[in-house]
């Protein structure tokens, strides 16, 4: 393939060459940084809470009125709830994963440290807590019944026994024997690690310590309550349809919230990922409308300079040349053009990306996008040219004869 | 002349009619993606308070312990209760208001209707002049009743509308919680975008529909939340929160001129001093004085997807731009043979440059009314998203106006690139074949 003519053929289109490499760089800078971002939000959208998430329906609760406790009217529902049909196991809790709201805490090893400790979140529950969670005990025991103790509001969360999430034991016990240990989350009230499950996320989607979950046994003596609940398979539902019905049944003197009131645990991830998932979609339709665009304006710009050569074509096909080498002219035209734009593009895509680190929470873009969007651009160059340049390797010898 | 050039350019748009569709679809799709974003942004970033946010003040100041003490952390942007009454009782702005947000379940009289919940927010008479909310019935409540903690109640338009079908309800009751209030006032709908007076119920929470006096949903023990941080001994029980050692609740004053600022500000660094002194504030006394779009710029309350689609869509519209450049340049270079031959027949260089930036021109007309299409049905699409911001996505006249302009001005400057090259291809080459 000769080069040298197809880059003295170019030195006379400077504008026209130089805004295709140009609309390519760019595109190629954007469209690596927006799939960069998709793939971002991808992996968030699927990361897994550590639960056995089908078959469970979540439930947010609002006592009205205010009786001396909240205690035996959580202890009636939880009751009503455990015994509807279809229901396998429940528990009553102030937080869960993906809920978007909760309470944290900082854990010590030492008891009078009060610096550099480990961020945790804290779910209050019973000992139906892991079966309705369905989380994987993978040392130690469950709660026992005779373990679970009210917690008031004057109160601060130090129980005599808490399960922990391994993630947690590893972070405060690098030598992973956190099993019978003491850890500390109020001053001086040590709480012993009575069993560690393999993994349960935080509720909150942004949090750094999405790993670190203590379970505590409390019933929390409050107005505003989370029912939890574990259905038999194929049951949910049922259960979901019936559960308002069978609370009301039991005491009208409650409020479900309209949005967040009553959700299977599915409605539960998608609200919690909506955004994520909104800014997922709108970054691909944003790829997918800029390569369009691109591809119909190389399309546009190929078309016009097979249009303004077709005597320079007609010579050289009188001259000897195959239909091969006039479509082989034009793809090759492209690709150089092409390679100018993705060179100029990969610089732009990193500088953009260094921009965006300082601006947004974002991670340093990987090398395999960048490859790939080249991969891309160049072949949706060439994908875009071959119809022109078909064209072109059209155009007839007589041509050369004729004058416009 | 231009009525010619017109006719010229429409000839000629409609000679190539791929070419120029192509380039009315990106112009159309960068400008439309470009203006919803930034619509979005616009709303999301505005002005809460019109015209006196200047006006509208956050006294801050550190009542915290010593414990983690870091002089360069940002003051809390709370109080507590005994400060927000100091404060509140010091009646040293033209007004002030102290207040929590709350959850008000409220019962219907009519008994088929199930409870259901609203926000609420118990705060002080002031907060409806300070924040100029509009009343549609009624008023707000007296100094009286604040001190009295009357039993009183004004309710959001939405709330009216769903117990009283709109009516005028003033004096009727409302029942929150098992408590009975009187209604004293109905508001016309409103809401804060941002929520700027109390951000910790969310960035852009929706307005609030039962409004008490704090006094009274403290007595009687109306249901508060949002945020709350707490040092040394902590939180006591409900009860207590009014000696706890707690930030929970916002407090803001209203400064007409910037003497009467500068006075407040310094009250209140001789009040922080003087609990220094007293040895009720256990680090130096430290104050700040915000207003709202001070405050908002420093929460950066705008949420980062926003600004990041806003660039994104700019980058997208720069895109579209250089495509229709290009697309221009190729179409004007086609006609080069007509240039010649105009420019023989004595057309100066400049009417045919007059000529080509009027075709541009007539390009980006169609690609912003076009684009005007783009931006509604992106924002249709935005405002079918779930979420509290979705709703407040709508295109203003301003917003609508720039899209114009930008559209035009934007495809003029393509233009000229290829208009210039255009004419000034030499006739006589021209001519030649």
């Amino acid at each position: 393939m000769q080069i040298k003519p197809i880059l003295a053929a170019l030195r006379r289109h400077k504008a026209g060459t130089i805004l295709i490499a140009l609309q390519i760089a760019l595109t190629l800078a954007i469209v690596c940084n927006a799939l960069f971002i998709v793939h971002e939000r991808v992996e968030r959208v699927s990361r897994t809470t550590g639960m056995n998430e089908s078959n469970v329906v979540a439930v947010q609760n609002l006592y009205v009125g205010s009786p001396a406790s909240y205690l035996p009217l959580m202890k009636t529902d939880i009751q009503a709830i455990r015994s509807m049909p279809g229901v396998e196991d429940a528990y009553v809790t102030n937080a869960f994963p993906l809920r978007r709201g909760g309470w944290s805490t900082t854990a010590q090893k030492d008891p009078d440290a009060t610096k550099d400790g480990v961020q945790s979140a804290l779910y209050f529950g019973d000992e139906h807590a892991l079966a309705t969670l369905g989380v994987k005990l993978i040392a130690g025991r469950n709660f026992t019944a005779s373990e679970i103790t009210s917690f008031e509001r004057d109160q601060r969360p130090a129980p005599p026994q808490v399960i922990v999430t391994k993630a947690f034991a590893d972070k405060l016990f690098p030598g992973g024997n956190a099993l019978g240990k003491a850890v500390y989350y109020i001053k001086g009230r040590p709480s012993t690690i009575i069993g560690i499950v393999e993994k349960l996320t935080v509720p909150w989607i942004d949090a750094d310590f999405i790993d670190n979950v203590t379970i505590m046994p409390f019933l929390f003596n409050s107005s505003y309550q989370h029912f939890l609940v574990r259905t038999k398979p194929g049951q949910q539902d049922s259960v979901y349809r019936n559960i308002a019905n069978t609370l009301y049944g039991v005491n009208r003197m409650r409020v479900f919230p309209e949005k967040s009131g009553i959700r299977t645990f599915e409605m539960v991830r998608s609200n919690a990922y909506e955004a994520d998932r909104g800014m997922a979609t709108l970054m691909s339709i944003v790829c997918a409308v800029l390569l369009a665009i691109t591809a119909a304006g190389i399309v546009g710009l190929s078309s016009f300079w097979v249009g303004q050569r077709r005597k320079q074509i007609g010579v050289r096909r009188a001259l000897g040349a195959r239909k091969i080498d006039i479509l082989s002219y034009f793809m090759t035209e492209n690709f150089l053009i092409a390679l100018a734009g993705v060179v100029v593009g990969v610089v732009l895509a990193l500088g953009m990306n260094q921009w965006m680190l300082t601006q947004f929470e974002m991670q340093r873009l990987s090398v395999s996008y960048v490859f790939v969007g080249v991969v891309m651009l160049l072949g949706l160059g060439q994908a875009a040219v071959f119809a022109p340049a078909l064209r072109a390797s059209r155009v007839s010898p007589v041509e050369a004869t004729r004058s416009v | 002349m231009f009525g010619y050039y017109v006719e010229l350019a429409l000839r000629s748009l409609r000679r190539s009619r791929a070419l120029t569709a192509l380039m009315i679809v990106a112009v159309a799709l960068g400008i439309g993606a470009s203006m919803t974003t930034l619509t979005v942004w616009h709303v999301l970033s505005g002005d809460p308070l019109p015209g006196r946010s200047g006006k509208v003040f956050m006294p801050r100041l550190d009542p915290r312990d010593k414990e983690g003490y870091d002089p360069t952390e940002e003051l809390p942007t709370q109080v507590t209760w005994i400060d927000g009454m100091n404060l509140l009782h010091a009646h040293r702005a033209h007004r002030q208001a102290l207040m929590v947000a709350g959850a008000a379940p409220v019962q219907s009289d009519d008994l088929g209707v199930d409870p259901f919940i609203v926000p609420a927010r118990y705060t002080t008479t002031d907060f409806f002049p300070m924040f100029d909310v509009p009343f549609r019935y009624g008023q707000g409540w007296s100094v009286a009743d604040d001190e009295a903690r009357a039993r009183v109640a004004v309710i959001g338009a939405d709330l009216n509308d769903r117990l009283f079908y709109g009516e005028n309800s003033v004096g009727r009751t409302l029942h929150v919680d098992g408590v009975d209030l009187r209604i004293v006032g109905v508001l016309r709908p409103w809401r804060a975008v941002p929520h700027f007076y109390d951000l910790n119920t969310g960035n852009y929470s929706v307005g609030e529909e039962v409004f008490v006096p704090l006094g009274t949903a403290r007595t009687a023990k109306l249901k508060r939340n949002g945020g709350i941080e707490c040092w040394g001994p902590g939180s006591a029980d409900e009860d207590g929160m009014e000696t706890a050692t707690c930030v929970w609740l916002q407090f803001w004053v209203q400064l007409d001129d910037a003497a009467s600022v500068a006075s407040y500000r310094a009250f209140l660094d001789g009040y922080a001093r003087e609990q220094v002194t007293l040895g009720r504030f256990e680090r130096p006394a430290r104050i700040d004085l915000p207003n709202v779009m001070q405050y908002l710029d420093e929460q950066r309350v705008v949420p980062g997807d926003v600004r990041l689609q806003v660039w994104l869509a700019f980058g997208f519209f720069v895109v579209c731009l250089v495509n229709t450049v290009g697309l221009m340049l190729a179409k004007f270079m086609r006609r080069a043979g007509e240039v010649g031959v105009r420019r023989a027949l004595g057309a100066s260089r400049r009417s045919v440059f007059a000529q080509l930036l009027t075709e541009a021109a007539m390009i980006g007309v169609a690609g912003g009314l076009a684009g005007l299409c783009v931006a509604l049905a992106g924002l249709a699409l935005v405002r079918l998203q779930p979420g509290a911001t979705a709703q407040l996505a709508h295109l203003d006249f301003a917003m609508l106006g720039t899209t114009f302009v930008v559209s035009v001005v934007a495809t003029l400057v393509a233009g000229l690139i290829p208009a210039w090259r255009t004419c000034r291809i030499a006739p006589a080459l021209q001519l030649k074949s």
